[in-house]
């Protein structure tokens, strides 16, 4: 029916939450089988798009469209077999181990009276070895670490067996290799076939591991590309107001930014006060 | 450690924890044994091979008559009853995310009441028209409560809230009409409100056990749903749970058990707070389990029944009066045990 063959994407989409409207008329498209990463100053609606194309959050306008139809026409347990998402703060029940809160992903492959197949026990036991949870298995989730369990939320996601994973702030509470540790296994996921999509805040990560970069802007997207092409100095102005020069990352030769320094950024002022 | 046992037979399979399993069965005989024992026992007893022989369909046309015509009904009353309450207790205390989210707090046991004394009181009934009553009134509040806490989709604390707000309206309704009612009407209201099983027949045998039948295979069968909604509507909505489908017909579900449990044995206190509690406690798991909630229901009923047997030499006292004093006992010593742990 429409030129894209892209399984999601949202069109003239508006979001609001009681009387905040978020976004007007959006026009999005996850390229399939990309590594999508979602920037954009806070509250321009990075979140809030993730809930809606989950379902999570019903769009006040426009339609969220699945493999060519509305997502909300499919029953809920089709689309949860097909995009699965990590909230930015799940919350889990006191005295809840691991393995259990685990198995909890496999709910959109289970029915009434066959709950616990096979194939079930093999995609918790994939999902716990890929995360690297598996000695974990028997501990309380609540005395875990933060890295730890955010591993355990990725792993409760991975055993859902999305073909597309919507992850919101992923790294968000995490020190520096923790947070390294969260995108590394993104990019396993992303390699090994998946359609992953993160709202990241940190941009030279963002550029390092996304291949496709969506920036949005009160509400609006306002590029959508890979991060060669679309991260440069206007753009990081334009959308976070911060002057900064774009260099290669010497590692990978992905966009760096590097802000500017205070005295360039507020010269006068600075130099007027001394 | 958490071990399980997987069941795979022609096309089902299930998974149980086996602690739950234990307990569960532990319970389960616990509740029988007490319920054998008050079958014994009264102003004539028995003795337990004769009531066994009896229940057999074996025993001599006495024993039958005590045993099945006298006691039978309130046993088997005492048991449904717990278990509905139990199974009420679990369902709201895993919606509501709060161990204080039960039949007794969020207003429906007061609203039963306020039926039954409408029926007792003004309309001078007794018997099935009662127990009429309470289950319109317990229904009508509910009704009202998540009408008053909906607002584009229900939360959890509005409706406890919401609860607490119209059972202290429909508290003073009692009492007023308590106080403006004749001493003997007064008392026998009093008598419904403490919660008794004295005296039940077999109508209210058949009330809770039917109810119990078409009820508890609804929870069941959305067991897997409310152990979902306890992670939140976000993650439980991701995974394929229809939040707030599932949500309406779980509520209603514990209304209807609470419902039909007040209207055959009055607002028995605590037994539906205290029972998921102690369940989930034994089993060792986040939440509580129905099933082991509803043998534990049916024990604590069973035990206070017996006790409340025994407590007064000439007297069978009200079983609420009992649940009600170890509840109590039970929710202050939580209390005080988990603000000394700092929670």
């Amino acid at each position: 029916m429409v030129d894209t063959v892209d399984r999601l994407r949202a069109a003239d989409l508006t979001l609001a939450y009681d009387e905040r409207v978020v976004t007007r008329s959006l026009d999005v498209t996850i390229t399939d089988g990309s590594f999508t990463v979602i920037v954009g100053p806070n509250a321009c609606g990075k979140s809030t798009l993730l809930k809606a194309l989950a379902r999570v959050l019903r769009p006040r306008g426009g339609t969220v469209y699945l493999d060519g139809a509305a997502i909300s026409s499919y029953p809920s347990k089709h689309v949860a077999r097909q995009v699965g998402m990590l909230p930015q703060t799940p919350v889990a029940p006191n005295g809840i181990v691991v393995a259990d809160l685990i198995a909890r992903g496999r709910f959109a492959h289970q029915r009434m009276l066959r709950q616990w197949s096979p194939a079930d026990e093999r995609a918790v036991t994939e999902a716990m070895r890929q995360t690297e949870v598996a000695d974990l298995a028997d501990r309380f989730v609540e005395e875990l670490s933060g890295g730890q369990r955010q591993r355990v939320w990725l792993a409760m996601a991975l055993a859902q067996e999305t073909g597309i994973l919507l992850l919101d702030e992923p790294t968000t509470f995490l020190d520096l290799s923790h947070q390294f540790e969260v995108l590394d296994l993104c990019a396993d996921l992303h390699e090994a076939g998946r359609t992953v999509v993160a709202v990241l805040h940190d941009l030279n990560q963002a550029s390092r591991y996304a291949t496709d970069l969506i920036v949005m802007l009160s509400g609006a997207v306002v590029a959508q590309g890979p991060p060669s092409v679309v991260m440069t100095a206007e753009l990081v102005e334009r959308v976070f107001g911060i002057a900064c020069q774009v260099i290669p990352d010497p590692e990978t030769g992905t966009p760096m930014l590097v802000p500017a320094s205070r005295a360039r950024r507020k010269g006068p002022l600075l130099t007027d006060s001394a | 450690m958490t071990r399980h046992v997987v069941v795979r037979r022609a096309g089902i399979a299930v998974r149980f924890r086996v602690r739950a399993l234990v307990v569960g069965a532990v319970l389960v005989a616990v509740a029988l044994g007490i319920a054998l024992v008050n079958l014994a026992s009264g102003d004539f007893a028995v003795p337990l091979a004769d009531v066994v022989r009896s229940l057999a369909g074996q025993g001599d046309a006495g024993t039958h008559f005590i045993v099945h015509t006298l006691r039978l009904p309130r046993v088997l009353v005492t048991l449904l009853v717990g278990a509905a309450l139990g199974i009420s207790g679990a369902v709201f205390q895993s919606l509501t995310r709060n161990p204080l989210g039960s039949p007794d707090f969020v207003g429906l046991t007061v609203g039963a009441s306020t039926g039954a004394l409408i029926v007792i009181l003004l309309l001078g009934g007794s018997g099935v028209p009662v127990m009429i009553g309470a289950v319109v009134g317990c229904l009508a509040t509910s009704a009202a409560v998540y009408a008053l806490a909906f607002r584009r989709g229900t939360q959890a604390f509005r409706l406890v809230l919401m609860g607490i707000g119209v059972s202290a309206l429909l508290e003073a309704v009692n009492s007023y009409l308590i106080v403006k009612a004749r001493l003997a009407e007064a008392l026998a209201a009093q008598v419904w409100l403490i919660g008794s099983v004295g005296g039940r027949s077999w109508t209210d045998v058949a009330v809770v056990g039917v109810t119990l039948a078409v009820v508890l295979p609804v929870v069941l069968a959305l067991g897997s749903h409310l152990s979902m909604l306890t992670l939140g509507d976000e993650t439980a909505t991701v995974h394929g749970v229809r939040v707030e489908r599932s949500r309406a017909l779980l509520a209603l579900s514990a209304v209807v058990l609470a419902a039909a449990a007040t209207a055959a044995a009055g607002p028995v206190a605590f037994v539906a707070l205290a029972a998921p509690h102690l369940a989930a406690r034994l089993t060792r798991s986040p939440g509580p389990g129905i099933l082991p909630a509803a043998a534990m229901g049916a024990a604590l009923m069973a035990g206070s029944d017996w006790v409340a047997q025994r407590l007064l030499p000439d007297r069978d006292l009200p079983v609420g009066v009992v649940t009600a004093a170890v509840g109590g006992a039970y929710l202050t010593w939580l209390l005080a045990r988990s603000w000394r742990r700092g929670v």
